[in-house]
């Protein structure tokens, strides 16, 4: 319940009463709906609380609730600097050396996908949050959690597949650990993975520094993955011939800084999708998204299946598509950088930065229309009727 | 797989035109309202921004056809009560996993325990009981006359099987008596329908014809892509202006006048219809819901188990009924957006994405004349190359 009125323990009275009138000067030109839309404001500023007893499965998805539970859990209780920026990837000064370091969980099923599996998954999903902070990804860490009874056959498939990644994306796994739980306390095989990488780069990239004026553009076409993935588990009758976009970007990435100073921000865009990160960019840096729905690039397979699941592919995991933020003023330079690697050929500006409405991302509809694309819940759930 | 059946109805140039086809039928310093009864137009209209291309005099009032919406608290505790029996899997669609009850959702029931698992299809559910022949599956069926056929055909199917472990919970409502409690609202001034397409695939476009014939009104069945949504208000507002009041059917290319006689069928066979029913926020409305019939009771969960049914409140600040009477348009309502958001409901309309609370948090929390500016000429992206740069 919103409380209006009541001061908070710690400020005093007048204290108070002072905000209030303020508050009200301030609103007297509002009007009705706009006061509500102010009244929201206020309330999505408030800290994040868990009111939930238990984990439920939003809180993995990526969305609202997956960062409610990062604030309101996480931050919490490990409060510093480094992690309060929430970025893929934490920056880290050892002496004279500037490294990144992250890490990131594959819980991924089916194991085995067309276009890849969990193994070459978990390789490029960390060798893109170091490349997506500007770092040279390194060394990898591979940690297993592994159901008694599974094949080791698959397991020896996984490993080549991770092997092969590493490999294509110039990086070592250079320690690691296994476990093994009893039969039904796990699905398979999990396995986790961390990363270093150097940042050699002495250029900031962080979801707080887009401007207005800045062009955001994808590398190209978005949603395979999530559809991929859903459409292979066989629950919904439908049959694409699709394939996961799962790849390293740290060339991509490197092409782009190169080709491009003025370069904000770069994101995979995985859970959430493009939609998530966008908002992210919105509220960190406190400005208004906009984004031009015809101009997103996504395979017409892709677009029919959530269209069928009423699903917006904005919100689908990508494993090998960055989004990335850079001034106006280059963004053809940017494009032109994108479009010049193999894994860029389908990139397109799809929108750009202003200052107002702050702290939304707003799309003009194919149709002609607009409206806010906002952070979802948890996962994409179909309609029904 | 192709949309591009889709695309032609998204056509940008073809709503500008008529765009300004409804435009010129708008009678000067008249306003019109207009309700669309079913939750899928008001995602559409949110999904789109279709009140863009509507002049501000044509309002559009959000009405009670959003089968999750409707769902009363007591419903989705029953069917906790039931999942939460040993050796019951309960399957419900995605939509009603995050309805809050009287204590707690699905998800939460299911995060404590239960074992709730969301399908994409009745049929699913029954692939769950085959395959888990040791335990007793029960499908949450809800949905206006839509999905009514495929549980009744659902039920006829596990039949044929010869399934003992599978039943439904039975929350199909009809949509005609809760029309008709909307018109019999005395605080609510429509000037036409927008009648729900899919709900009329199966029953036909003759059910709505006293809703002209008796009060006045006209009505168009529309069908669900933004095209076909102008084109069902161009054609309620030339039903005004030539005094004409009508029944008329613009999404004909899926629904027959006379309905799908076979789904009716199907119905009929073995759902019966009750003599009352809650719906969330509008109270008991007589003969408004189905449930399984005596012939199928062996498949129908409320008599297998034991049911608390009991009423739960809406909670005080809820102002849900208001919303789906389309009294309140969602931000009017006390708690919305502070209290009661798609994280943490406490309506059902803030749930499902047919909700108007929903959509319209999601889709259209701004202020049209910010976000004009905003999107000025984003279209052309590649303006970006023409800006000024800045300092």
């Amino acid at each position: 319940m919103t409380k209006q009125g009541t001061a908070a323990p710690d400020q005093t009275q007048a204290n108070w009463a002072e905000e209030a009138v303020a508050e009200h000067a301030g609103a007297v030109h509002l009007t009705r709906e706009e006061q509500v839309l102010e009244r929201i404001d206020r309330a999505r500023r408030r800290k994040a609380r868990i009111k939930e007893p238990r984990i439920t499965m939003s809180h993995g998805a990526g969305g609202k609730a997956s960062r409610t539970l990062t604030e309101a859990i996480f931050l919490d209780a490990l409060a510093n600097p480094v992690l309060a920026e929430l970025e893929d990837a934490a920056s880290l000064t050892i002496g004279t050396a500037k490294l990144a370091f992250t890490t990131d969980s594959f819980v991924v099923s089916p194991l085995f996908f067309p276009g890849g599996n969990i193994g070459d998954l978990a390789v490029n999903g960390t060798v893109n949050d170091l490349a997506m902070s500007g770092a040279r990804p390194l060394y990898l860490s591979a940690g297993f959690i592994l159901e008694e009874g599974f094949p080791v056959d698959d397991l020896r498939t996984i490993v080549a597949s991770m092997a092969a990644a590493a490999q294509r994306a110039g990086v070592t796994v250079v320690t690691g650990d296994t476990k093994v739980v009893q039969r039904g306390k796990g699905d398979g095989c999990y396995i986790n993975t961390a990363g270093v990488g150097v940042l050699e780069r002495d250029v900031p990239l962080r979801a707080a520094s887009a401007k207005p004026g800045d062009a955001v553009l994808v590398s190209g076409p978005i949603g395979e993955h999530g559809v991929t993935i859903m459409l292979c588990r066989g629950e919904l009758d439908i049959e694409a011939d699709l394939e996961s976009d799962t790849a390293p970007l740290h060339e991509i990435a490197a092409a782009l800084l190169d080709a491009v100073p003025g370069v904000r921000m770069m994101r995979d865009a995985t859970r959430g999708g493009v939609a998530t990160i966008l908002n992210e960019v919105a509220v960190a840096s406190q400005v208004s998204v906009v984004i031009d729905e015809a101009a997103v690039p996504v395979n017409p397979m892709v677009n029919g299946a959530c269209e069928l699941l009423g699903i917006d592919p904005l919100y689908v995991a990508c494993e090998g598509r960055l989004v990335t933020i850079v001034d106006g003023t280059q963004a053809d330079a940017a494009l032109t950088a994108l479009r010049g690697h193999p894994l860029g050929t389908g990139a397109a500006i799809i929108g750009r930065i202003k200052d107002d409405p702050p702290g939304l991302v707003l799309l003009k509809t194919s149709f002609g229309g607009t409206r806010i694309v906002d952070l979802l819940v948890g996962d994409p759930l179909p309609r029904i009727c | 797989m192709s949309v591009r059946f889709v695309d032609e109805f998204r056509d940008a140039d073809k709503a500008l035109a008529l765009s300004a086809q409804i435009a010129a039928l708008c009678e000067p310093g008249r306003h019109y309202k207009f309700m669309e009864v079913c939750g899928g137009h008001t995602h559409t209209i949110y999904k789109h921004g279709l009140e863009d291309y509507l002049p501000d005099t044509v309002q559009l009032v959000h009405g009670p056809g959003c089968p999750v919406c409707v769902i009363p608290m007591g419903r989705v505790d029953d069917a906790i009560a039931i999942a939460e029996e040993p050796g019951v899997i309960m399957t419900s669609f995605g939509d009603m996993m995050r309805v809050p009850g009287g204590r707690g959702s699905f998800f939460d029931s299911n995060a404590a325990g239960a074992d709730i698992r969301m399908v994409y299809s009745p049929l699913d559910a029954l692939k769950v009981a085959q395959a888990n022949p040791d335990k007793k599956v029960v499908f949450m069926a809800i949905g206006f006359e839509t999905t009514a056929p495929s549980t009744a055909m659902t039920v006829l199917r596990a039949e044929a099987l010869g399934l003992t472990n599978f039943s439904i919970f039975c929350n199909h409502v009809t949509i005609i008596p809760a029309i008709k409690a909307i018109l019999d609202s005395p605080d609510l001034r429509l000037d036409g329908f927008i009648g729900p397409g899919h709900v009329s695939t199966v029953i036909g476009c003759r059910p709505y014809e006293f809703i002209a014939a008796e009060h006045g009104k006209p009505l168009v069945c529309a069908g669900f892509e933004p095209l076909d949504i102008l084109q069902s208000v161009y054609m309620l507002l030339l039903q005004l202006k030539e005094g004409r009041c009508e029944v008329e059917n613009q999404y004909s290319r899926v629904v027959p006048w006379e309905g799908n006689l076979k789904a009716l069928k199907v119905i009929n066979q073995t759902m019966t219809l009750r003599p009352y029913f809650e719906w969330r926020g509008l109270g008991f409305i007589s003969h408004s819901a189905l449930a399984v019939n005596e012939t199928y009771a062996a498949f129908d969960a409320e008599r297998i188990f034991n049911v608390p049914g009991v009423r739960v409140a809406d909670p005080k600040a809820c102002q849900c009924g208001e919303v789906l009477k389309g009294v309140l348009k969602p931000w009017e309502c006390k708690v919305f957006g502070t209290a009661c958001t798609p994280e943490t409901p406490i309506g059902t309309c803030m749930v499902s994405s047919e909700g108007a609370c929903a959509a319209y948090y999601n889709f259209g929390r701004f202020t049209r004349e910010r976000v004009k500016e905003a999107t000025r000429s984003v279209s052309q992206p590649v303006d970006i190359e023409l800006m000024p740069a800045r300092p």
